[in-house]
């Protein structure tokens, strides 16, 4: 390492998944016409009164039990007061002394590097609307205001900005795994604020921090912290002081840039929120919570490489997005037998077709069941290797199972050793030329007989069987 | 914690009327913040005789009233209509509450 040492914190904003908003029942919809999710509530009225969201309380608690947490026995709501068209009320309630879930940790991994990064602390709040600018004048989309925000505060446990981005990757792994968010980032479902300082190598107290607000992808979390890396690194060697500061990331440019706030900023006067009463889960309810955990995805690589004798690189693929996985296991359950099989065509022609059609595993058209009667019938060898191909495009472009398929289509393999005989006689026969050749010793002639044979047997015979007839009849092998 | 909370936490403290104020976005002039001083002081002397309290066992609270996890269930309800809700913004588009240009 250089001169410097990095040291990094994030607050990581995640929408959670709830039908209706924190404190009222307007629904959370993303995309819907700009202030049709509204009430007296979520518009700041004078005198209307918030509810919590039972919902939104428990998938809290659920994100903190998968990262660790301790789940506070009391907690509370509070007022923080600050002046923002995008916040009507004056003030946003959020948690102040006594969050939710406390404690906690992510493990990643950099560069074969596996480290442990602290969780300070979870809490619920409101998010506020959202701002459009125009030439003249700014609008405002009230949708926004109120949908359950929880806010995850890490310890500046992180070295680099790598190390940033993978624990915000393998923080969106668990929280989806969780499925307490989608963690959608093009929806804005997760949304960071990095705190950045610099010190020299040899020194132990930390730099002086600056913190870059709302980064909106992990790249752009990554870019502006090695921006802000040799921006700081620069200063520090030009002699200058880091100024405490809030900056903001600019991804066109690749720059990050001060944002000038008021120095009285910070000073929010949180205040108890009177209108909310505290929060006090019974032990039982968590407990139960607890119990109902989905595994985490770190467990279920381990679990799908111990259980199923799978490569540690298939467990990774398969196991990186839960509803993969999900799907890859009820495939497997039909065809116990086959874990590398549903393990192939899982990684191989599931995954690429969600990725040519830029869809997830949830509109994939077809269903775990009807993949393992496919891979079944191969696995028998009923169809060969193309032909299951074949199948699995027919099933995804007209849907249908495997087994009608290949009933009403007469694709069955035919390893019946005569009619196989014939379809071989007829391939010499038609192409004397290329039997000779590999008579006379050239390989590639087999592989254009083979694909003959094939070719007469309209992809319906064992090409194994077709190859070593072919191989008896011209006496080479 | 903020200042003005510390502050208050100190017995015979006196508060920052301007600073204060600023943070409420109030502009007051000499003689208002003369008075809301004198006002603020003796609120806080007021405060300040629960020090004199023995509060020792006694669970610190921000609630008064033994009510705990009042919740509603996530279901949507319907809110107020567009029209409903643009029409009551000093000034609007078609769909959004207008302000000045936001600068960031
Ligand atoms: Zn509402």
């Amino acid at each position: 390492m250089g001169k410097y040492r990095t040291t990094i914190g994030l607050e990581v904003h995640v929408q959670l998944k709830t039908h209706s908003k924190m404190f009222c029942g307007c629904g959370t919809d993303f995309g819907a016409p700009p202030n049709t999710h509204v009430c007296p509530v979520c518009l700041g009225y004078p005198g209307a009164l918030p509810v919590m969201n039972r919902d939104a309380i428990r998938l809290t608690v659920i994100s903190g039990l998968m990262l660790g947490c301790r789940i506070n026995s009391y907690s509370k709501f509070d007022r923080k007061n600050y002046f923002y068209p995008d916040m009507p009320k004056n003030y946003q309630i959020t948690q102040y002394d006594l969050p939710l879930c406390l404690g906690g940790s992510v493990e990643i991994e950099v560069g074969g590097r596996v480290r442990t990064i602290g969780i300070t602390r979870i809490h619920l709040e409101e998010d506020v609307a959202k701002n459009l600018h125009y030439a003249t004048w700014s609008g405002i989309d009230f949708n926004r205001a109120g949908v359950p925000l929880m806010e995850i505060v890490s310890e500046p446990d992180l070295e680099s900005p790598e190390e940033a981005s993978a624990y915000l990757l393998a923080l969106r792994q668990i929280l989806t795994y969780a499925g307490v968010s989608d963690c959608n980032l093009e929806e804005g479902n997760m949304r960071c604020d990095a705190n950045c300082s610099l010190r020299p190598a040899d020194r132990v107290e930390l730099g002086t921090k600056v913190e870059i607000k709302n980064i909106n992808t992990v790249k752009g979390v990554q870019g502006a912290l090695e921006y802000e890396e040799i921006r700081q690194a620069e200063a520090l060697d030009g002699g200058r002081t880091i100024v405490q500061e809030t900056r903001r990331w600019d991804a066109d440019l690749g720059i990050t840039s001060s944002m000038r706030t008021k120095e009285d900023a910070h000073d929010y006067r949180y205040f108890p929120e009177p209108d909310l009463m505290p929060v006090a889960l019974p032990a039982e309810q968590v407990a139960a919570w607890k119990a109902a955990l989905p595994e985490l995805p770190q467990a279920r690589r381990e679990r799908f490489v111990a259980q199923y004798g799978l490569p540690e690189y298939d467990a990774r693929v398969l196991a990186a997005e839960r509803a993969v996985a999900d799907y890859f296991e009820a495939a497997l359950r039909l065809i116990p037998g086959s874990p590398k099989a549903v393990s192939n065509w899982v990684m191989t022609d599931v995954l690429r077709v969600l990725s040519e059609r830029t869809i997830d595993i949830g509109r994939f058209p077809i269903p775990a069941d009807a993949l393992a009667e496919l891979i079944g019938l191969a696995e028998k060898r009923v169809i060969n290797s193309n032909t299951a191909r074949d199948v699995f495009a027919l099933m995804l472009d007209e849907g249908g199972r495997a087994g009608d398929i290949v009933k009403t289509r007469g694709l069955a393999q035919v390893s019946d050793t005569a009619a196989i005989e014939k379809v071989v006689e007829q391939a010499i026969a038609e192409n004397a030329k290329s039997a000779e050749d590999f008579r006379q010793g050239k390989a590639a002639a087999l592989k254009f007989l083979v694909g003959q044979v094939m070719r007469l047997s309209k992809g319906k015979a064992n090409p194994q069987m077709a190859t070593e007839m072919l191989v008896a009849r011209l006496g080479k092998g | 914690m903020t200042q003005a909370y510390q502050d208050t936490q100190q017995a015979g403290a006196t508060i920052d009327v301007r600073y204060v104020a600023n943070l409420a976005r109030l502009n007051l002039t000499d003689a208002e913040v003369a008075t809301f001083q004198a006002q603020l002081s003796q609120i806080v002397a007021y405060v300040n005789e629960i020090r004199a309290l023995d509060v020792e066992g006694v669970e610190p609270t921000a609630h008064a009233a033994p009510v705990r996890n009042v919740f509603r269930d996530d279901v949507v309800v319907p809110g107020l209509e567009r029209e409903q809700a643009i029409a009551n913004a000093p000034e609007h588009s078609a769909d959004l509450f207008k302000v000045p240009t936001i600068v960031e």
